[in-house]
């Protein structure tokens, strides 16, 4: 919708519109041409995501398509099951408090309520063959570059005080 | 008594015997002239001899066809020869030919480079000299064989030789990048790619130069160039084409219906002196042969009304 109001108000000239068209068309050429580099890609896109969650590396795919001005690249990564990584921290949930016991949130790296902090670590198991996860990365100008945004940075919480309620009764 | 074996000069070969008797001085003692068998002396090379260093070989290829490989070869060829080098053309494009045609020399060729490969005739006999530029000499195709016909071992070793003669070698190279261009290619140290300001030309021009690879050096020049239809955004500018392709920039040449006029006629436009296409050749000639003088751009003449227009505060062409 924009691209053609864009188009009503800013004619483009038809040597930029082949300028644009030989741009798009060369990098599709390019990129069939190079089957080494592509696999390249692939191969370290499995990496970086292999840092976060365990990916079933026989299934992954890396394909381009082409789009009304632009060229995508899809990548299909299954994933089998989330890692803890050691960094970066993932964002935190708000926290929940119904019995305040704050050593026991000492140390924690994801803020957890307390019901959930007495059990194991949770893992997400999801089976292959139903829910893959996919990664869809798109690229527009000028080159193909992945679009994952910076890993949300935590929110600073300032540790409440417990509440009235929870706190130990004064020794009398 | 001595038998004095009477005194023989060592006379020239040439020397009549009204010489022998006014030649008489003192006798010469046994000197007996040796007759030398009169050798057969091979020429090594009759159009050039005296020993030199590798001449280049140059490719003037494109990708696409028409965009005017041939009618530069042609040109090129004429303004080195003009600067007093000796140049020979190679037309690769068998079955096809055309650069005798535009030469003007068409009614010259007996034999091509097929007759030369297989041995049918010595290379010199295959040389066509143009009378009107002497150090300027044509190899033509073979008009009734093909591309496949011809081995590119072969066409390698025929180069090589081309360049212990000569001190260019321009191919003019046919469209495709098939065989043809692979022969073509093949003893090519340098490479000048023709692209015209257009999109399926400047995309042929682009897997070529991915076909040429890393070894030959790659010169650019844009031929056909409408400076006109540039200004008002209707033609690829040079520099959208060569953003694209991004090779060293030879010069530009225009459309100029005096090409049309000159390929009709079979006189290159490089050998009229007033010619300003034959002018932008010749400076391209000296751009590959060392010069340092700027590329030869393209500059939109001012019509007299486009003056007229300027006066009155309009835009300039």
């Amino acid at each position: 919708m924009i691209d053609w109001l864009a188009k009503m108000f800013k004619p483009q000239t038809s040597s930029a519109t082949a300028k644009e068209r030989l741009r798009l068309v060369l990098l599709s050429d390019h990129l069939s041409l190079a089957p080494e580099v592509i696999e390249a890609l692939r191969l370290d896109l499995i990496a970086v995501i292999s840092k976060y969650v365990e990916v079933d590396e026989s299934s992954c795919d890396v394909t381009f398509e082409r789009q009304d001005s632009a060229i995508a690249m899809l990548a299909n990564i299954p994933i089998l099951s989330m890692k803890r990584p050691p960094q970066p921290p993932a964002p935190r949930p708000p926290m929940r408090r119904e019995e305040a016991t704050p050593s026991e949130h000492a140390g924690a790296s994801i803020a957890l309520t307390d019901a959930e902090a007495s059990i194991a670590p949770p893992t997400i198991e999801v089976p292959q063959s139903t829910q893959p996860a996919s990664v869809v990365i798109s690229a527009t100008q000028p080159t193909i570059s992945s679009q994952p945004g910076p890993a949300p940075q935590p929110k600073r919480r300032r540790r409440r005080k417990p509440s009235p309620t929870v706190q130990p009764a004064p020794a009398q | 008594m001595h038998d004095t074996q009477p005194a023989t000069l060592a006379v020239p070969l040439a020397a009549t015997s009204d010489f022998e008797s006014e030649s008489t001085t003192a006798p010469i003692a046994h000197v007996s002239a040796p007759t030398p068998a009169s050798p057969i002396v091979e020429p090594v090379a009759t159009v050039q001899s005296l020993p030199k260093t590798r001449g280049r070989s140059i490719v003037v290829t494109s990708g696409k066809g028409g965009v005017g490989k041939t009618t530069t070869t042609a040109n090129l060829g004429i303004a080195l020869a003009q600067r007093g080098a000796s140049v020979v053309l190679i037309d690769a494009d068998v079955g096809l030919r055309n650069l005798d045609l535009v030469l003007g020399l068409e009614s010259r060729v007996r034999y091509h480079v097929l007759d030369v490969l297989e041995d049918t005739v010595e290379l010199e006999d295959a040389l066509v000299h143009d009378k009107r530029v002497p150090k300027l000499h044509l190899l033509a195709a073979a008009q009734t064989r093909e591309k496949d016909d011809v081995r590119t071992e072969a066409m390698l070793a025929l180069v090589e030789r081309l360049r212990t003669l000569y001190d260019y070698v321009l191919i003019d190279c046919p469209a495709g990048i098939e065989t043809g261009f692979k022969n073509a290619v093949v003893g090519a140290d340098e490479a000048i790619i023709v692209c015209t300001p257009e999109v399926s030309a400047v995309r042929d021009a682009d897997r070529v130069v991915g076909l040429l690879g890393n070894r030959i050096d790659v010169k650019l020049i844009v031929n056909r160039l409408r400076p006109a239809l540039v200004r008002k955004g209707k033609m690829l500018s040079v520099d959208d084409v060569n953003s694209i392709l991004r090779l060293p920039l030879l010069g530009v040449v225009a459309d100029e219906a005096e090409v049309i006029v000159s390929t009709n006629r079979g006189e290159p436009v490089a050998l009229v002196e007033t010619s300003r296409t034959g002018e932008a050749y010749r400076v391209i000639a000296a751009r590959i042969a060392g010069d340092d003088v700027a590329a030869p751009q393209v500059v939109e003449e001012q019509t007299f009304f486009g003056k007229l227009g300027g006066m009155f505060g309009g835009r300039r062409a």
